[in-house]
């Protein structure tokens, strides 16, 4: 990194399954609001703006960003939309720090957001497209598949996904802007209808709206923030083609070398002891011990071991999805900026019920497409040192 | 085989999106309901319409709404002689950028001169023609018309069913071109064979063919045919209902490793768990009519034989 980048303020709306008293821009605006106070500027302190959002499908609103200059303070400034699928709010945070990094502006406003509200995600997923097979199967009809087949090849019990999403929505009553509020017992866990075998309804991430940002500045900038920065150590973006020869969709080689060469910036060598918490994108249950594998936090096939074994707790050793995780809050492409936020406000100190006690260092991660597109960052109480 | 026609095949895309409206938004549509056009107030002499939720200079919030008479004065105009299947109007037009009276902005909508093209040009002098049913929408404003015209229209009372949120029927058709190497395969699966394509670099066959792989780009020209049988790679159950879909849920999609391909294909699978299995083998059933499709093959259906050892088909998922 040029220079380093510091996270100053975090604004994220209250995510609900239908937020239509405002409309998008408003939702929005309502974020990046939140975010400008916490870092105590505004929209005029601000030097650009980085949006990122998921397919135009989900609202049918072609160039939401036309709408979102003026509510955004963009007038004469710089204003880039970030594209890339599920990931896109992890992307969109990232370009957002490479100009701070870079050199190219002090303080940096991003957002992301989704209005799911206005459509149906399924529909929007899974187009028919002309000369394919009728296999329209939605939005978990792509990763259920992938899940049977690590299910297939680790042995893991039948009750790892629903143990993940007990946690995660245990989690998820401690942090107010989640949208699912309350954590299933094990039996309805087990009684839940099955959507997408071996994926059901519980184990299924929630269609939400709202909106996430973040402000970002240069080291410079974030001394004069009123309260304390998260410092980007890492960053790291990978992709790969969906459909190749050999290609190990349930542990994709992208991820791996994401995660590699985000661990090599933070020069971390065990990242499962070196880090103090993690947010990861699960939109289905068993993408957690499938992540946790791919990030190295596991051994190949032993990731499901962690969750049952509690280190994922809010008390564990390494613990993920405290704010509630996608399973809890899924604003399609502000769930991975809200990735990102919430490692901040950890290391921040800023998470209030769901704060991990002495989270010093912690990573976001994002992922999207057909398990293709990966963004992650790690961030810090302090600068990397050199 | 010579080269065969590209293939093409329209895709309709379609849904009417549900929008939540805020409260500036909201004033000025529930406005149009009542045959009523407003302005949101930005400065001192500053009026927009339609109404901007933040200025747009310093993004500020803006929230004083302002009615105005309608009346206004033609900008630009740019007329349209034979209108369109998809225009607002059947009758000639004029697309126009309108100034309404107070206003600093301008407003974009359509003039109704009764066909008259001279009529049509800055300096104009129009108002509002309303539609006599109105729902909230920017075409409850029908059209404006020269002032002149003697017009009249039935107003609601304000307040009488409030809108909460707009209908926006969306609708988009596209021709999709299959390209050169997609339209080959698909002429070949008409004629129930399954072609792919070798890449020269990793040697390994492609399904669907690629005119170029993937992973090193390098193109793809050697075809290899496969059999139509293979193996379970991966599968799930569908059991929800959803828009768009094609098949009555449940039904099984399956990841399938045809022999003598490197790369599986997605495809319907008959039967349901309890018999689906990774690693089950399976032949492809075909339709009757030759389809130039990946709807050649109707589903998949279970053989007759033993599974598939796992070693078999590991690195392909």
């Amino acid at each position: 990194m040029k220079r380093p980048c510091a996270v100053i303020g975090v604004g994220q709306t209250r995510y609900a399954a239908k937020r239509q008293d405002q409309s998008f821009t408003g939702l929005v605006r309502e974020a990046a609001l939140r975010a400008l106070d916490d870092a105590g500027l505004q929209f005029a302190d601000i030097d650009a703006v980085v949006i990122g959002k998921a397919p135009d499908f989900f609202e049918g609103i072609m160039m939401p960003e036309h709408h979102l200059a003026s509510a955004l303070g963009a007038a004469n400034k710089p204003m880039i939309r970030v594209h890339t699928a599920g990931s896109v709010g992890g992307s969109t945070a990232l370009y957002a720090a490479h100009l701070i990094a870079a050199g190219v502006h002090e303080r940096v406003l991003c957002v992301a957001f989704e209005v799911q509200s206005c459509s149906n995600a399924m529909w929007a997923l899974s187009p028919v497209y002309p000369f394919q097979p009728p296999v329209v199967a939605g939005a978990g009809g792509f990763f259920a598949p992938l899940i049977q087949a690590y299910i297939n090849r680790s042995k893991a019990p039948q009750d790892v996904g629903w143990r993940v999403v007990m946690k995660d929505r245990r989690n998820a009553a401690k942090n107010p802007f989640a949208h699912l509020q309350g954590a299933p017992t094990y039996e309805q866990m087990q009684s839940a209808q099955m959507l997408w075998d071996p994926i059901n309804y519980l184990e299924t991430c929630p269609s939400s709206d709202g909106a996430c940002a973040l402000v970002l500045s240069s080291e410079k900038a974030a001394a004069k923030a009123p309260s304390p920065p998260a410092f980007v150590q890492a960053m790291a973006q990978r992709s790969e083609p969906i459909f190749f020869p050999g290609r190990d969709a349930v542990s994709p080689q992208a991820g791996k070398d994401c995660a590699a060469a985000l661990y090599r910036q933070a020069q971390i060598k065990d990242p499962r002891a070196e880090l103090d918490m993690a947010e990861i994108y699960v939109p289905f249950s068993w993408f957690e011990p499938m992540w946790l594998e791919n990030l190295g936090f596991a051994e190949v096939d032993q990731g499901w071991r962690m969750v049952l074994d509690g280190s994922t707790d809010f008390g564990g050793c390494l613990p993920v999805n405290v704010s509630g995780g996608v399973l809890s809050s899924n604003p399609i492409g502000a769930s991975g900026m809200i990735r990102f936020a919430e490692a901040a406000l950890q290391v921040k100190g800023q998470a209030g019920a769901h704060q991990v006690p002495k989270a010093r260092r912690a990573l976001g991660h994002a992922y999207g497409g057909g398990s293709q597109f990966f963004a992650m960052w790690i961030v810090g109480d302090t600068p990397m040192a050199g | 085989m010579g080269e065969p026609a590209g293939l093409t095949q329209p895709y309709r895309l379609e849904y009417v999106y549900k929008r939540g409206l805020g409260p500036v938004l909201n004033a000025f549509f529930n406005g149009l309901k009542r045959a009523q056009l407003l302005g949101v107030r930005g400065g001192e002499n500053e009026i927009f319409c339609p109404p901007s939720e933040y200025h747009p200079e310093s993004a500020e919030s803006l929230t004083e709404m302002v009615e105005l008479t309608g009346a206004g004065e033609i900008v630009h105009a740019f007329w349209i002689a034979q209108p369109l299947a998809h225009h607002p109007s059947k009758t000639p037009f004029a697309f126009a950028l309108i100034r309404l009276d107070q206003c600093s902005s301008h407003f974009l909508h359509i003039v109704d001169t009764g066909g008259d093209e001279s009529l049509a040009c800055a300096g104009l002098r129009v108002r509002p023609r309303w539609a006599d049913e109105r729902i909230g929408s920017i075409r409850d404003l029908e059209s404006f018309v020269p002032e002149s015209v003697d017009q009249s229209c039935v107003v609601m009372p304000e307040g009488d069913e409030l809108l909460e949120r707009l209908n926006i029927p969306v609708s988009l058709e596209y021709q999709v071109r299959a390209g050169r190497v997609q339209s080959r395969f698909l002429h070949q699966l008409s004629e129930r064979k399954i072609i792919g394509r070798r890449s020269p670099a990793s040697q390994k066959v492609l399904l669907p063919p690629r005119g170029a792989c993937p992973q090193s780009g390098e193109l793809c020209a050697a075809e290899v045919e496969v059999s139509d049988s293979g193996t379970v790679v991966a599968f799930t159950v569908v059991r929800i209902d959803f828009p768009g879909q094609q098949l009555k849920p449940p039904y099984a999609c399956a990841s399938v490793l045809l022999d003598g391909a490197d790369q599986p294909i997605l495809h319907l699978l008959k039967g349901l768990p309890g018999s689906l299995r990774i690693g089950m083998r399976v032949v492809a059933v075909w339709r009757d009519e030759a389809l130039a499709s990946m709807q050649a093959i109707d589903y998949f259906c279970a053989l007759d034989e033993a599974d598939a050892a796992a070693d078999t088909y590991a690195e392909h998922l």
